[in-house]
């Protein structure tokens, strides 16, 4: 099954660590998706810029709404995902735990659908 | 043989295989694709194919597996319906596997379907199914019972109970939980809602102990039967054992619970030759196996008092004042009104009638209460007890309007007609403390 990792995490306590740090903990993610790569559960992964860069788009009655910002301010932002392969629930929740999201912020996990509902 | 006999005889088969093997049917179904809601549609097609064939054909030699075979045709035809494409031919794909592996694990005649119940209890208590859910979940899954049955054990409405179990389903089916007994390391953790269902299932069928209704009966089989089968995967879980002692020490009461006449007969005046004293010998090794393990918990604290009361036994009396102790640990560990209420009980053997209705006065708030039918018995024996005839009788009334098994029921009104005859002396004996003790464990607390 496909599981997708959504890592919500605080974006500002990031950008307040020392550069240092901010290696380390890149260095960690780093580790983590060669992990997942090793294990041919990766397949795809990215990580996201800033809620400050976000813009929310809407169509009602032919208009459309563009806003400037996320969908919803949270105390965590959601920054990156991984999508993986897993062979059940807990397979996808050990990956969740391993991932350096869920030690500073929290990983949701959500099941892909394998046929879009009819 | 007439076809009035035959439909009889398969009848009776396809009770009894449902009893014996439901579950363990649901589990093998169900371990590949995880669709437990189809599981159970295709198996209640299979049952209704049976009664409509084994009268005709006569009963297969094994029906087990001809039930298996039936549910495997029914589940090919649901996916076929359903839809067209990968999907389709993934879920084929899965049931041809299961087909494989049914056919490797049976000889010439005889299936032996792999018991996989315990794998597919410890689904439905997955962390990732809602808490509430976990213990009805096991009960309808497992046992097949419905969603009105349920709903009564766990002081909720069937609507709400039917929406939750159908949503459960729908997640482990959907999120892929598996069918997996946990590592040795998260098992102890995952294992305290595996034990409420179990116990759960055991109240439901100890409930009607009268012998009149088999299905019930057969439910507190198989949940004993559970509770030693978790007992043999886990020997050293102190709650495991307590759980086991504590459905033994109930168990061994069976016999007296009801009268010749199948009146029901209140703890304080069973006649203690009846117990078995075998199963309370078996009860008492276990709690004293668990308690060096130095893990106390709601399964041996309850345990204990069954122990307390069966000292009758010997000593002719209860232990009250230690089961009044043992109350307040309970307590203080659930938090549950139940308990509570029963708290009181033991309280008026020693404080007085009195003290205990103070308790109960305060446990009036919560809602749940006022539809369940020990709280307003226990309330009805206080007030006699201490001369309010009125309300006591007024309490009786509510207390036999929600009461559904009728041995209790008749009870109830004789100790309501008893109210208007005599003096209050006449009252003496307890109400249902045992009846009380074991129903609805409130495993959300």
């Amino acid at each position: 099954m496909q599981y997708m990792l959504l890592l919500y995490v605080d974006q500002n306590s990031w950008a307040k660590m020392p550069p240092e740090e901010q290696q380390k903990g890149y260095g960690a993610y780093m580790s983590f998706l060669e992990a997942l790569k090793k294990a041919g559960a990766y397949q795809a992964s990215g990580r996201l810029q800033p809620t400050t860069t976000a813009t929310t788009v809407r169509v009602s009655n032919n208009k459309t709404q563009v806003l400037n910002g996320p969908y919803t301010e949270t105390k965590e932002q959601l920054g990156g995902y991984f999508l993986i392969e897993a062979a059940d629930l807990d397979a996808a929740i050990s990956w969740a735990a391993r991932c350096p999201a869920s030690s500073h912020g929290t990983v949701e996990v959500r099941p892909v659908w394998v046929n879009p509902a009819p | 043989m007439t076809s009035g006999e035959g439909g009889e005889q398969a009848r009776s088969t396809a009770d009894a295989v449902a009893r014996r093997s439901y579950g363990k049917l649901v589990a093998f179904l169900a371990a590949r694709t995880r669709d437990v809601a189809s599981v159970e549609d295709a198996l209640a097609e299979a049952f209704a194919s049976a009664l409509v064939d084994w009268p005709r054909n006569g009963c297969p030699a094994n029906p087990e597996g001809w039930l298996l075979t039936a549910a495997r045709r029914k589940l090919i035809d649901f996916a076929r319906r359903r839809r067209t494409g990968d999907s389709a031919s993934g879920q084929l794909q899965l049931i041809a596997e299961e087909l494989e592996a049914a056919a490797a694990a049976s000889t010439a005649n005889e299936w032996r379907i792999p018991d996989q119940r315990l794998a597919l209890m410890f689904a439905c208590a997955h962390p990732a199914i809602e808490a509430g859910v976990r213990a009805p979940l096991i009960l309808q899954v497992l046992l097949g019972l419905d969603a009105v049955m349920i709903a009564s054990a766990f002081l909720t409405s069937p609507a709400a109970m039917s929406q939750r179990l159908v949503r459960a389903k729908d997640k482990i089916h959907q999120a892929g939980i598996p069918f997996r007994i946990p590592e040795r390391e998260e098992l102890p953790g995952r294992l305290g809602t595996v034990l409420d269902a179990i116990y759960a299932a055991f109240s439901e069928g100890w409930t009607d102990s009268g012998g009149t209704d088999i299905a019930r009966r057969d439910l507190a089989e198989e949940a004993l039967f559970l509770g030693q089968l978790v007992t043999q995967l886990l020997p050293d879980e102190p709650e495991a054992l307590g759980l086991l002692a504590l459905m033994l020490y109930v168990e061994a009461r069976r016999p007296a619970r009801r009268d010749a006449q199948g009146g029901y007969v209140p703890l304080a005046a069973q006649d203690v030759s009846l117990w078995n004293s075998e199963l309370i010998e078996t009860a008492e090794m276990l709690l004293l196996r668990a308690s060096p393990m130095n893990a106390i918990g709601r399964y041996q604290l309850e345990a204990a008092l069954q122990s307390a009361h069966v000292a009758r036994r010997r000593k002719g009396d209860a232990n009250w004042s230690s089961i009044v102790q043992l109350y307040d640990a309970l307590l203080a560990l659930s938090g549950s009104p139940v308990v509570a209420i029963n708290r009181a009980l033991a309280v008026a053997e020693v404080d007085g009638a009195r003290a205990a209705l103070d308790i109960l006065q305060s446990l009036a708030e919560d809602k749940r209460l006022t539809e369940y039918q020990p709280y307003w018995a226990a309330r009805a024996e206080l007030l006699a007890r201490n001369d309010a005839r009125d309300e006591a009788h007024q309490a009786y009334e509510v207390a036999i309007g929600l009461e559904r098994d009728p041995a209790v029921r008749r009870f109830l009104q004789q100790r309501q007609s008893a109210l208007a005859l005599a003096s209050s002396q006449v009252l003496t004996v307890t109400t249902d403390r045992e009846f009380q003790a074991v129903k609805a464990p409130c495993s959300d607390g």
